[in-house]
């Protein structure tokens, strides 16, 4: 990025000059991102609804991205921008690990992040914010980790869970009520399902699992082999299982009173 | 005022030439070997640290012999060249040619400026394509020039000899183990016809395997995997009656 600057500053976020303008921009805005922790890894998914005002813009957008082979980051907020900079984000990684001969640190690679959020400051101050959500797996601590971001690049870690984007208020009570130490790796994909599916009940910008269209929420995986996708037959199979006991209980699962 | 000596052009450049390959030929040998699922670059390097052979991008890697500072110079800008490529237009957009080509140009201009040294490198960029057909070797002597190859390319110490003996005996469609093989046999060969043994950990060993499923093709072979290569390689060579152990461990070693 220091190199980027110096060599070609027109392709960096932050170098670009903002027109004045009246009232937020009508952009694509990414919705709801959930992670959970699990004994051995981080489980990171999210929706597939991208919403323009109150129109939706894009069924299917893909809005969890591997940023290297230990850590990935979903988005929420301006797509264009946020896509952008995870681009940018992954090139880092990657071009760090090349010249160094070692990767970065989850640590240090959370940094980063925080440094180009808050970099889109200017955009974050005229409507056109990105917040993500980092996870990665720790390969010197041996477990999950997750970080999560406010618009002015603050960072904070998350404890087993978090969520992000519009339909996070609703996604992080479910997974609070669902969340186990315990959770085995498909337990902890059936919890972050669960959380979109709520998010979605109750948020009109997250899109639940669209089984007509056979859409569903792409679910990733970090562990100590690395990042990993979960195919679509993978996914449909939780989906469906969550779905069918949604027939009889739309509310989801019940927790205990006491 | 005294007046400097007339040195004609011609001379000065031989002798330019002359520096530039007594630095490179003082170095240890590296060679680069395509078989059936990709390149395999095999040198000489007792270093942990200090990498002959690197990875650039995707399907690109770049080795190098002669001064250390000079090549890893050329190949951090490489890599830089390749990021931005791959960041301003797309992954698929970063080749081998174009890479060679900005070696060429830089090597050739600092060759032939008056006022630096030149470089006592020579580097290989090599790129695998999706069939051994699409491979790309380029060789870069320390002049500017471009050398396409095919098949195998030896570069730094003896270099002629090595390629004279990889010529012969390489062929299109070896396994990993056998190109390997056929690498470490011909790295251990020195001037006067002696033979040396090299063992796993005076060798560097990296591949770009076509078939790796990551976007990323480079990979080095280290530890105990490339020891259980060069196991499984001796024993198919010393011992072709005992087939048993031949299959078995050649099973391994297509791992």
């Amino acid at each position: 990025m220091d190199f980027l600057s110096e060599h070609s500053p027109e392709l960096l976020p932050g170098n670009r000059p903002l027109p004045p303008v009246q009232g937020a921009i009508e952009a694509p805005h990414g919705t709801t991102i959930v992670a959970a922790t699990f004994p051995g890894g981080v489980v990171l998914a999210g929706d597939r609804r991208a919403t323009m005002g109150n129109v939706i813009a894009q069924r299917d957008i893909e809005k969890v991205f591997p940023a290297d082979e230990y850590s990935a980051v979903g988005i929420a907020g301006t797509a264009g921008l946020a896509v952008e900079m995870v681009k940018l984000f992954q090139l880092e990684l990657e071009h760090y690990e090349k010249v160094e001969g070692a990767q970065l640190s989850l640590e240090g690679k959370a940094n980063r992040l925080s440094t180009m959020i808050r970099s889109n400051l200017g955009m974050a101050m005229q409507g056109l914010a990105v917040v993500p959500l980092f996870a990665g797996y720790d390969i010197d601590r041996e477990k999950g980790r997750i970080f999560s971001y406010d618009v002015t690049g603050g960072r904070s870690e998350e404890r087993n869970y978090a969520a992000t984007g519009s339909g996070s208020v609703f996604a992080r009570s479910a997974l609070k009520k669902l969340f186990r130490d315990d959770f085995s790796e498909n337990d902890a994909a059936t919890a972050v399902v669960q959380a979109l599916y709520d998010a979605a009940d109750d948020d009109s910008a997250t899109g639940g699992p669209d089984m007509g269209r056979r859409i569903y929420p792409i679910v990733t995986v970090i562990n100590d082999e690395g990042f990993k996708k979960l195919t679509e037959d993978e996914v449909s199979e939780v989906v469906r299982a969550v779905h069918e006991r949604r027939m009889e209980q739309p509310d989801g699962p019940r927790a205990g009173l006491l | 005022m005294s007046t400097p000596f007339y040195v004609s052009p011609q001379q000065a450049m031989a002798d330019r030439a002359e520096y530039a390959r007594k630095g490179i030929a003082r170095g240890r040998s590296v060679v680069v070997l395509q078989y059936a699922d990709g390149v395999v670059f095999v040198a000489e390097n007792p270093s942990r640290a200090l990498h002959k052979v690197s990875e650039i991008y995707d399907r690109i890697a770049f080795a190098a012999v002669g001064k250390y500072n000079e090549f890893e110079n050329l190949r951090i800008g490489g890599v830089r060249y390749a990021d931005l490529r791959g960041y301003t237009y797309d992954r698929e957009d970063v080749t081998a040619r174009g890479l060679a080509n900005t070696y060429a140009q830089t090597l050739g201009a600092i060759f032939s400026s008056a006022g630096e040294k030149p470089y006592e490198v020579e580097l290989l960029v090599a790129e695998v394509g999706a069939t051994p057909e699409d491979d790309q070797i380029y060789r870069l002597p320390h002049d500017g020039s471009i050398v396409d190859e095919h098949g195998s390319v030896a570069v730094g110490g003896n270099a002629d000899q090595i390629s004279s003996y990889l010529d012969q005996h390489h062929r299109d469609g070896m396994t990993l183990g056998e190109a390997l093989k056929l690498a470490v046999e011909s790295l251990s060969r020195d001037n006067n016809g002696g033979e040396r043994t090299l063992t796993a950990e005076q060798l560097e060993v990296a591949v770009l395997d076509r078939k790796r499923p990551q976007q990323r093709k480079f990979k080095r072979v280290l530890g105990r995997q490339l020891a259980r290569l060069l196991e499984s390689d001796g024993a198919a060579a010393t011992s072709a009656g005992e087939s048993e152990g031949e299959s078995e461990e050649g099973s391994e070693s297509e791992e």
